[in-house]
């Protein structure tokens, strides 16, 4: 008998890094709380339970309206943008594709950026503005995409996302040229930060997320089956182009609805899946969930070092991802290629 | 088993196959010869449908065209010339997706689908590689594991594109040889492109040759393997030489 692939062991694995990266970012900051008070915070928060936590109220508020959200909105976007990057390169079966591929970034960017610079009064609309912008990226960038090639061609798509992220991107840079007053505004935001985490943006994130980390981990085995291409895919009865869509929307509307309070953070969606598969399995069974386990955890932890490491200023976390994943990233395929021709 | 009628093919201008009518019969073999570019993948990939058609294929009696993929992807199995080989994938995965037309689409393989995998790598001494990656195995081993998942897909009909133009000469008879014991075991219908002429004519019940897109001459191989024939449709000098124990032998030779 045939054993199937089992994610049930990376999945644990995973999951005991997730714990970690919580409990480490909960108690992490400027004032000292300790695990335990943390703990103690979220029992006295679980409906009712009556729990009274003991902590001062300070504290408590510090954990429950400052640390808290920072860490669950940094583990729902590290999830969606590891998920999301997993899913493109199952999709366009290219290891250099990332959730950003086509137009998702740039549409952001453009969407924040004229938000940015209308004034401030409109910044209640930015993640709004952001999220539209990169849905409408992807849109255009499929609608020309298909027309230009081949019906369901990807190498058409992914050139069509190409010419599209350049185009918004050079609006985006001439905006922000016209606007000096506001580069460091817009800048910051492109570098991506979780500083001004709150519960309502939670709120408003996790539907699209759930949803998107749902279709995805549903079509967790037909990725398997695009591993083989178009052609064979739809010689076993495969609907591969419909499939795609699907799967790109998905990770699309979870991508855009992270990027819109999170800015763009990069790298998480290339080297968490490739992690994931250098050290456990390249099935997309495997690659799928524990990529969102992982990148949530690996963006938690990200965030942990943006804050604490030249406390009390911050570093952009896109800065650490890179600065800390790149490293990381190479250490492991190096001792893979290291252990695969022994 | 399949039949033809009328069957044209194009690319946006070119046609790439004319108006062919033809048919399998069930449990026959039935070779496609004819120079490069002469329509024989453009065939095959039609009655998979991995291209449009204008005219009629039927398969099992029911037109091609109004079939949902999954209900061909049970009648016909297709294996491509180079079939896409993830190197880090494993046998035992590689094996199972050939139960794909016979799962939901969220589904996941069965205790059965599993079984009938097992049960196929056995029977293609590859049970021993099932934890071991495509990228560990020789041109043979992945040879035999791209028929495994084929027959994985339990189909009566074999689409088979140049199934051996991988392979040494040793591995090309070895590869056909258990084509035909497969067929024979399971009353598999089998349509192949074979570049081989020789082999062509000793494992093919009948031979369609094809050129420019039109079926030139079909019949017995013994009928359709003559010298002015070949000559005609490949445009080479060829020499076809019976040996003593009755095989048509089809030699290239230079022109002088």
């Amino acid at each position: 008998m045939l054993r199937p692939v089992s994610a049930r062991r990376p999945v644990v694995v995973a999951l005991g890094a997730l714990v970690g990266a919580v409990a480490l970012g909960v108690s992490m900051g400027p004032a000292d709380l300790s695990f335990v008070a943390t703990l103690r915070v979220l029992l006295s928060h679980v409906p009712l339970l009556h729990f009274h936590s003991g902590v001062s109220r300070i504290d408590a508020d510090v954990l429950w309206q400052i640390r808290l959200p920072r860490v669950v909105l940094g583990g729902l976007v590290g999830a969606m943008l590891a998920g999301g990057g997993a899913a493109f390169q199952g999709v366009f079966r290219n290891p250099l594709a990332d959730p950003y591929l086509l137009g998702v970034a740039a549409g952001a960017g453009l969407g924040a950026t004229a938000v940015i610079v209308a004034g401030s009064q409109l910044s209640e609309l930015l993640p709004l503005a952001a999220f539209a912008g990169a849905v409408g990226a992807v849109t255009l960038t499929y609608v020309v995409g298909a027309t230009v090639g081949r019906q369901g061609a990807t190498v058409s798509i992914v050139l069509a996302g190409v010419a599209v992220a350049a185009l918004l991107t050079a609006i985006q840079t001439f905006l922000q040229q016209q606007h000096a007053q506001d580069l460091q505004s817009v800048y910051a935001w492109i570098l991506g930060s979780l500083t001004v985490a709150t519960w309502s943006d939670v709120v408003l994130i996790l539907p699209y997320v759930a949803l998107s980390a749902v279709v995805l981990l549903a079509h967790r085995r037909l990725l398997d089956v695009l591993r083989v291409g178009q052609d064979e895919a739809d010689s076993l009865g495969v609907r591969s182009s419909r499939v795609r869509i699907t799967i790109v929307a998905a990770a699309t509307l979870g991508t855009a609805a992270a990027v819109a309070v999170s800015g763009l953070i990069g790298f998480v969606g290339i080297i968490v899946p490739h992690t994931v598969r250098l050290t456990t399995n390249a099935s997309y069974r495997v690659v799928v969930p524990v990529s969102m386990i992982g990148g949530a955890a690996f963006l938690i932890l990200a965030d942990v070092a943006a804050r604490t490491v030249l406390a009390p200023s911050e570093i952009p976390i896109g800065v650490v991802t890179a600065f800390v994943g790149a490293p990381f990233f190479l250490f492991v395929l190096r001792s893979r290629r290291v252990g695969r021709s022994t | 088993m399949i039949s033809f009628e009328g069957v044209t093919v194009r690319y946006e201008s070119t046609v790439a196959l004319s108006d062919l009518t033809d048919q399998v019969d069930a449990g026959e073999w039935v070779g496609l010869i004819g120079p490069n570019g002469a329509g024989k993948t453009t065939l095959l990939r039609a009655v998979a449908r991995l291209v449009p058609h204008d005219g009629v294929i039927e398969v099992d009696g029911v037109t091609v065209s109004s079939m949902s993929p999954k209900a061909l992807a049970r009648l016909v199995a297709y294996v491509p010339q180079q079939p896409e080989l993830p190197p880090d994938m494993t046998v035992g995965q590689y094996v199972l997706l050939g139960r794909t037309p016979h799962i939901g689409y969220f589904g996941f393989e069965t205790r059965t689908d599993r079984a009938v995998c097992a049960e196929l790598l056995r029977s293609l001494d590859l049970a021993v590689m099932a934890d071991r990656r495509l990228s560990t195995l020789s041109g043979g081993e992945l040879q035999r594991l791209v028929l495994a998942r084929a027959l994985a897909q339990q189909a009566p009909v074999l689409l088979l594109d140049e199934p051996t133009s991988a392979l040494d000469l040793g591995r090309r008879v070895d590869a056909l040889e258990l084509v035909d014991g497969l067929r024979r075991e399971r009353g598999l219908t089998v349509l192949s492109a074979l570049h081989d002429l020789t082999l062509a004519g000793q494992f093919a019940d009948r031979l369609i040759m094809l050129g420019e897109g039109r079926a030139v001459s079909t019949g017995k191989p013994d009928e359709v393997l003559t010298e002015e024939a070949l000559a005609r449709c490949f445009g080479a000098s060829v020499r076809v030489i019976r040996s003593e124990d009755g095989d048509l032998v089809v030699v290239p030779r230079r022109w002088r």
